[in-house]
């Protein structure tokens, strides 16, 4: 016998376990299915030894100070019921945008960036607070808002292409499905998550974040389970009926929310989900490789104090797939130490965690020995990178761990390892399949904070309000 | 059911929606939004946590009587 669910939830990432975390706190009969055997999707967690890691947990955007009203963290712990002080923010010391001819840097104070750019670039400080008035003003979460480009409306208010290149450089890599550009009101929620709010850090990191939302989906009743694969949603008449797990099990449910991804949904929609055509979702062209050094002092100790350097060798930055296996003028670098507090991390030890950008098909071309010895020159070249980055780095090594789009695609189940999603985005989360909606990445809202909002606002709307 | 029952049923509730604000200082007579970190989203919980615990419905055209305190217990007490 089959039980019949009001609403299944696909995916135990951020997004998916926001939404059932709602549905079920209203009484809905909800099962989150997890294809994986541990929570967080592309922002999990792992353990070698006595050092753990997490996957994706750079930095958690939004940042705001409890009590601050209306804004996206606020609002989503709210909706979620959980206190603020439980998930024992950190906030950055600071961040830099560093590029061949200037460095800007930024805090979350708002207006130490605003005097940086004043400082820099004297001629466009006006026209750069124009700028932010207009971002300010914006309605960038409207579920009805068009798909147009955001250079474009920077191009309006910013003269000076250097200082609009800075600008896009984090809001690009930290969040765009699309290649040196990105649709506008995601700019905006960029924007206002990393300038205007900020950078932060759960103390023990994403898995306080996890372990939240688990606690509170328990407490409201909700089901989970693990290793279990979705390869089929079935529908009748476009109506969704239920899903099929890979080992065949059937189970019945009126609605599906899922935040597979949405080529990674529609595929699983059809009678053979290898066939894919021209109408199919656009799979994202950007994914990235991660180098994570386990050093043996913390960065302060050989005089670095930056949070995240966003770090380019040329003056225009170019956010696109390279035509290499990866691209390392170009990373992010992330010290974690460098959070106001810094006590969930193994006694004397230091990380730096590096990102590039990198192409799929390269990486998932190579045999396993090549495969392995590339996987080496990478981080080769990622120490290199934090040398340029912080000259005082002196250093040794005592573990190395790296991943690469191969191994996003194999733990995430996300298409070609893209981590922004597919450039065709549904905002209202709407499929063609009636019951059928999408959460997560691509509906539009990304990153932690932004996946777990993207839950719930598609819980709401979906599953609560008919 | 008194009207002071209700004011407290209503209070319980928003106590446990917005669980960082302090709602021991409400003021019956001004909009909550104004006092509380509450927006169009929470005020959907609200009615949802009346129907759940109380099974109390509150049709969405009667959202706005819901807008103070006063106005809240004034519409919410007949139907207990
Ligand atoms: C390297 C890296 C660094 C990042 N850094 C940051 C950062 O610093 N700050 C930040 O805010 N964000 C960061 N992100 C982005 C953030 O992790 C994501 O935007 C967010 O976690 C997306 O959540 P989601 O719920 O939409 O999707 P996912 O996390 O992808 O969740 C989807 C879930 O569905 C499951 N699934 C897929 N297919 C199936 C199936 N067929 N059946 C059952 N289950 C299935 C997957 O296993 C997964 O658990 C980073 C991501 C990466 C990869």
């Amino acid at each position: 016998m089959t039980k019949k669910y009001d609403t299944i939830v696909i995916g135990a990432g951020m997004s998916g376990l926001a939404a059932a975390i709602r549905l079920a706190m209203f009484g809905k009969k909800v099962c989150i299915l997890e294809k994986h055997f541990l929570t967080g999707g592309l922002n999990s967690y792992y353990k070698r030894g006595k050092r753990k890691f997490d996957v994706g947990l750079h930095a958690m955007t939004n940042f705001v100070p409890k009590g601050t009203k209306r804004k996206p963290l606020t609002k989503l712990l709210k909706q979620l019921r959980i206190p603020w002080d439980a998930l024992e923010l950190s906030e950055q010391k600071s961040s830099l945008i560093q590029f061949p001819s200037e460095k800007l840097m930024f805090t979350n104070d708002f207006e130490v960036f605003r005097t940086e750019i004043a400082q820099k670039f004297p001629h466009e400080i006006d026209n750069f607070n124009k700028f932010v008035q207009y971002i300010e003003e914006f309605n960038e979460v409207a579920l009805d808002n068009k798909t147009y480009m955001a250079k474009d409306v920077a191009k309006k208010f910013i003269k000076d292409s250097q200082l609009i290149e800075m600008i896009f450089c984090p809001l690009l890599i930290y969040g765009s499905a699309w290649e040196n550009d990105m649709d506008f009101s995601q700019f905006v929620i960029m924007f206002k998550s990393i300038y205007l709010e900020g950078f932060c850090r759960p103390n023990g990191g994403v898995r306080t974040i996890l372990n939240l939302l688990m606690d509170k989906y328990e407490a409201v009743g909700g089901e989970l389970i693990f290793k279990a694969e979705v390869v089929k949603v079935i529908h009748s008449g476009d109506k969704v009926k239920g899903v099929e797990l890979k080992d065949g099990t059937i189970l019945e449910c009126d609605k599906v929310i899922s935040s597979m991804g949405h080529p990674e949904t529609m595929a699983v929609t059809q009678e053979s989900p290898t066939i894919t055509n021209e109408k199919s979702p656009a799979v994202g062209p950007l994914s990235f490789c991660e180098s994570i050094a386990c050093l043996d002092k913390k960065p302060t100790d050989f005089g670095f104090d930056h949070t995240i350097v966003f770090y380019n060798e040329s003056d225009t930055y170019n956010y696109r797939k390279p035509e290499t296996l990866f691209d390392h003028t170009s990373a992010v670098a992330c010290f974690p130490n460098n959070f106001q507090h810094d006590d969930d991390f193994v006694e004397g030890e230091g990380i730096a965690r590096i990102t590039y950008m990198a192409n799929y098909k390269l990486w998932k071309e190579l045999e396993r020995k090549v495969y392995l010895e590339h996987k080496n020159d990478l981080f080769e070249k990622s120490i290199e990178t934090i040398k340029r980055i912080a000259p005082g780095f002196d250093a040794n090594i005592l573990f190395k761990d790296v991943f690469t789009p191969t191994t996003i695609e194999r733990y995430t189940g996300h298409f070609e390892g893209t981590v922004y999603g597919s450039t065709d985005k549904l905002r209202d989360g709407r499929t063609s399949i009636e019951g059928l909606y999408l959460c997560g990445t691509d509906q539009g809202f990304l990153g932690i904070v932004g996946a777990m909002l993207s839950g719930i606002s598609m819980a709401n709307l979906h599953g609560l309000m008919e | 059911m008194t009207a002071q029952d209700v004011r407290q049923i209503v209070v319980d509730i928003i106590a446990d929606i917005a669980v960082d604000d302090d709602v021991t200082t409400i003021d019956d007579a001004t909009p909550l939004r104004e006092q509380l970190d509450l927006d169009s989203m929470d005020f959907l919980d609200i009615v949802m946590e009346l129907k759940k615990r109380h099974k109390v419905e509150v049709p969405q055209e009667d959202y706005p009587q819901l807008a103070t305190m006063n106005s809240c217990v004034e519409y919410l007490t007949p139907k207990f």
